[in-house]
């Protein structure tokens, strides 16, 4: 119950002060297309030189937080994920928004991450120490069948046919192979300097998702000029809370799934979200009307990448390892201060240690306040005319795509991707099953190639894969989440046929 | 005409050249991590130039900028090839990593592309096993290798760099093969593989397993350097143990600039960039960090990058 007690340290008035600076700056910097939550951290470490270690985290804490929330912004009203975590969320909350939901669908967000947020916090306070042992008990190779189970989820996600989603979730494993193989230092498919680090995530993620909306909005401006991108609703915030709570099963399911992957170091929450998409969609009855608009998916999304904020932060915490490149930027904010995460942090520092943990705590509730204020202000940014809006997108996708690591070759990528996944709409094929391909590919490698290795030295490839309780229990999932593809494949067969005719 | 312009171009070139010299630096300066934020490089790069902006420094404040990817090569091939050798963009180099790099092929620097500035830090490479692990010295991690040639498992952050120098120069001192498992995610992901057991031990940064062994997560068996660290005073060396194994392999961070670089920007940088480095705020923020400073001057980097070479050439000879 330590926690309680340093509760007052963070609304001291600089304290608070910082909260809210980090909390709103975070929901821009998360907003705009390209700034991922590691970013965005990072850009923020130097102002931390002149602070306290407790107000630095402080800032560090509640930037993270909202900016894995604030993400939700561009991918619900503009269909580009601001970070991998948000991928799953313009699934369904892009079409809400082209419904004229973009209000509800924000709330609803703003919400389901509160409460996913909440939970995850609330894990890392009361759980740590047996949470530090489920982190490390994920090995080569049960991340290796993480990321299997990562891929039978990409036939039916968000595709009008099983075949095109595999298809295009292949040309995202392709892709994944390109640059320098991280273990063994071979070349692949190099053919320019600016793919020897391989296609980073973050400028694939704006090029696939946000270049063809913005050829798609010029192609629709030339028509009609100064239309309307999307009609917003008003919707109450009353309203929306009460939806959430119709809703349990996508919520608790999408924030029990984010917190567990989201302890997995290595993972983390790049595929949180998604893998809660995708359980939410299979165990709802309203299977159908994913992908249509449906708020189940939305919440499931949402509140999986907040709740995994937490618990990404518990191998950092107990055991100073880094779980994610988040967590490795938040190391370099504690160690510039002298302190060192582990338990001298807990014993010689708790004054440091709890007034993090509760600001991000604090963080979520004030992340929820202004997310529902910004969703109410959606209305007028989607009044801007199409015209407009599309060279805005573009001018953030360039600068985004530059920024993550100030390189032109990214922003090449991302346009080559981006041209070419305009046509792969065309053709039926979306872009979610790609960038599924492209995150999933190189874990499954690695581990593969890693696990390989040891097991080569140990006990051999056969037992060291295949045998073991979690291994079992994980080949034991892939197999049922095959089955049942399969199953639905087969009974839907002659109405996906006519969908197929139509596309 | 042309010929005109020409020479009217090389006459402005000149004409900016000595201004530069004279007034450099005139503007703020980049300075190139080729690893990601809040990496150790990172993150140290960032303390030994915060001073950078003071009078008695470079009176202007260095920028860092992280071109991440494939282990450095993606940063270091930028900046061979396309930064401009002008004072302005300077990087920060990790030996052994790139000379290693540049032996094993495929990128387009070599020790040659650069002109080394002044060094920062030294980071030795250590040998990590579990807390909970039987072995207790270098002994006996070696007999076990002897008992049991190529099973025992220990893991570093990929091939080519210095963990992965450490592990082959520790096989040939002790005459034994053991499984070397390179790890994908850097040191940290190395050093979780030893914590969870995946691996027997590890070979891991100095700065990293000091933190993890104050964590008590870890045992350090041995420092893979010439001394003694003054953060681990009761960690014995491997020669020490028996283990001729010398200082190739420690991750020595600097500054440097491209090769055609100006010599006067080139003195200049070199005579202020040390001092810089000595300042106490930096010292102590990088005690404070557990990050081992080591500052050497030009001459006694280049000498150092001569012989780093010469060694790795012969130890990577037969991979």
């Amino acid at each position: 119950m330590d926690f309680i007690f340093y509760f007052g340290d963070v609304f001291s008035p600089l304290s608070f002060l910082l909260l809210l600076g980090g909390t709103i700056g975070g929901l821009i910097l998360g907003a705009t297309p390209g700034l991922s939550p590691t970013m965005a951290v990072a850009l923020l470490i130097p102002f931390t030189f002149h602070l306290e270690a407790v107000q630095g985290l402080i800032l560090l804490g509640a930037a993270y937080t909202s900016t894995v929330a604030g993400g939700a912004v561009s991918a619900i009203l503009l269909k580009i994920p601001g970070a991998p975590a948000n991928i799953a969320t313009t699934l369904d909350g892009h079409k809400m928004a082209k419904q004229g939901k973009g209000a509800k669908a924000l709330q609803l967000s703003f919400l389901a991450s509160a409460v996913g947020g909440i939970f995850g916090v609330l894990l890392l306070i009361f759980l740590t120490p047996v949470l530090a042992q489920w982190a490390l008990a994920f090995g080569p190779s049960h991340l290796f069948w993480l990321a299997i189970l990562g891929v039978t989820v990409i036939g039916s996600l968000d595709s009008a046919s099983v075949v095109k989603g595999l298809l295009s979730g292949c040309i995202g494993l392709w892709l994944a192979t390109i640059g320098f193989d991280d273990i063994m230092g071979a070349q692949r498919f190099i053919f320019h300097p600016s793919l020897g680090g391989g296609i980073n995530i973050i400028a694939a993620l704006i090029g696939l998702f946000a270049i063809p909306q913005v050829l798609t909005m010029f192609a629709k401006g030339r028509r009609a000029s100064g239309a309307e991108v999307i009609e917003v609703q008003k919707h109450s915030v009353l309203d929306a809370t009460k939806e959430l709570l119709r809703r349990p099963r996508a919520l608790g399911i999408g924030t029990i799934t984010g917190s567990i992957i989201g302890l997995i170091p290595g993972v983390g929450g790049q595929i949180a979200g998604l893998v809660a998409y995708d359980q939410t969609k299979k165990f709802s009855s309203e299977k159908e009307k994913f992908g249509q608009g449906h708020s189940e998916g939305v919440i499931a999304a949402e509140s999986a990448n907040n709740a995994m904020v937490g618990p990404s932060l518990v191998p950092l915490l107990t055991l100073s390892i880094p779980g994610s490149p988040t967590a490795a930027v938040l190391l370099g904010g504690l160690l510039i201060h002298g302190i060192f995460p582990g338990s001298d942090l807990f014993d010689n520092h708790p004054d440091v240690a709890w007034t993090f943990i509760n600001s991000m705590l604090v963080g979520q509730v004030l992340m929820c306040l202004f997310g529902l204020y910004v969703a109410g202000l959606a209305a007028r940014v989607a009044q801007v005319p199409q015209s407009v809006m599309a060279a805005i997108v573009l001018a953030l996708s360039v600068f985004g795509a530059y920024s993550v690591q100030s390189s032109m070759g990214d922003v090449y990528v991302m346009a080559c991707l981006g041209i070419g996944m305009y046509f792969l709409e065309r053709f039926g094929f979306s872009a979610a099953p790609l960038v599924l391909g492209l995150i999933l590919g190189p874990i499954a490698e690695s581990n593969f190639i890693q696990g390989g290795m040891i097991a080569d030295a140990t006990v051999g490839k056969a037992s060291y894969f295949l045998s073991g309780g979690l291994n079992i229990f994980l080949i034991a999932v892939v197999v049922a989440s095959i089955a049942y593809s399969a199953w639905m494949e087969l009974r839907t067969r002659r109405h996906t046929t006519k969908e197929e005719a139509q596309a | 005409m042309k010929k005109l312009i020409a020479s009217a171009a090389i006459a402005l070139m000149g004409l900016a050249g000595t201004a530069m010299a004279e007034e450099y630096p005139e503007r703020p300066i980049l300075m190139m991590v080729s690893y990601g934020a809040g990496g150790a490089t990172d993150f140290q790069a960032r303390i030994v130039t915060m001073t950078a902006g003071n009078e008695d420094a470079l009176g202007m404040p260095i920028a860092i900028i992280n071109k991440p990817g494939a282990g450095g090569r993606v940063g270091w091939n930028w900046f061979a090839t396309q930064a401009d050798p002008d004072g302005y963009t300077l990087a920060a180099y990790n030996v052994p990593h790139f000379i290693a790099q540049s032996i094993k092929g495929g990128v387009s620097y070599s020790a040659d592309s650069f002109e080394p500035i002044a060094n920062w830090g030294a980071d030795p490479a250590v040998f990590v096993v579990a807390a909970d692990s039987p072995f207790n010295s270098m002994a006996d991690v070696v007999a076990h290798a002897k008992e049991n040639p190529g099973k025992l498992t220990f893991s570093g952050a990929g091939l080519f760099v210095g963990h992965h120098i450490a592990a082959l120069q520790i096989e040939k001192a002790a005459g034994v093969k053991m499984a070397y498992i390179p790890t994908k995610g850097g040191g940290a992901a190395a050093m979780k593989a030893v914590i969870a057991g995946e691996v027997m031990g590890g070979i891991n940064n100095l700065s990293d397993a000091f933190r993890a062994q104050e964590a008590g997560s870890v045992k350090i068996l041995g420092v893979a350097d010439l001394h003694r660290s003054d953060f681990l005073p009761d960690v014995p060396t491997m020669q020490e143990q028996g283990l001729d194994v010398d200082n190739s392999s420690v991750n020595f961070r600097g500054v440097m600039v491209p090769k055609g670089t100006p010599q006067e920007v080139i003195d200049e940088l070199a005579a202020t960039v040390p001092e810089m480095f000595a300042n106490p705020r930096v010292a102590k923020k990088m005690q404070a960090g557990g990050s081992p400073m080591h500052i050497m001057t030009r001459d006694e980097v280049k000498e150092m990058w001569a012989a780093r070479e010469q060694t790795l050439k012969e130890l990577l000879a037969g991979l």
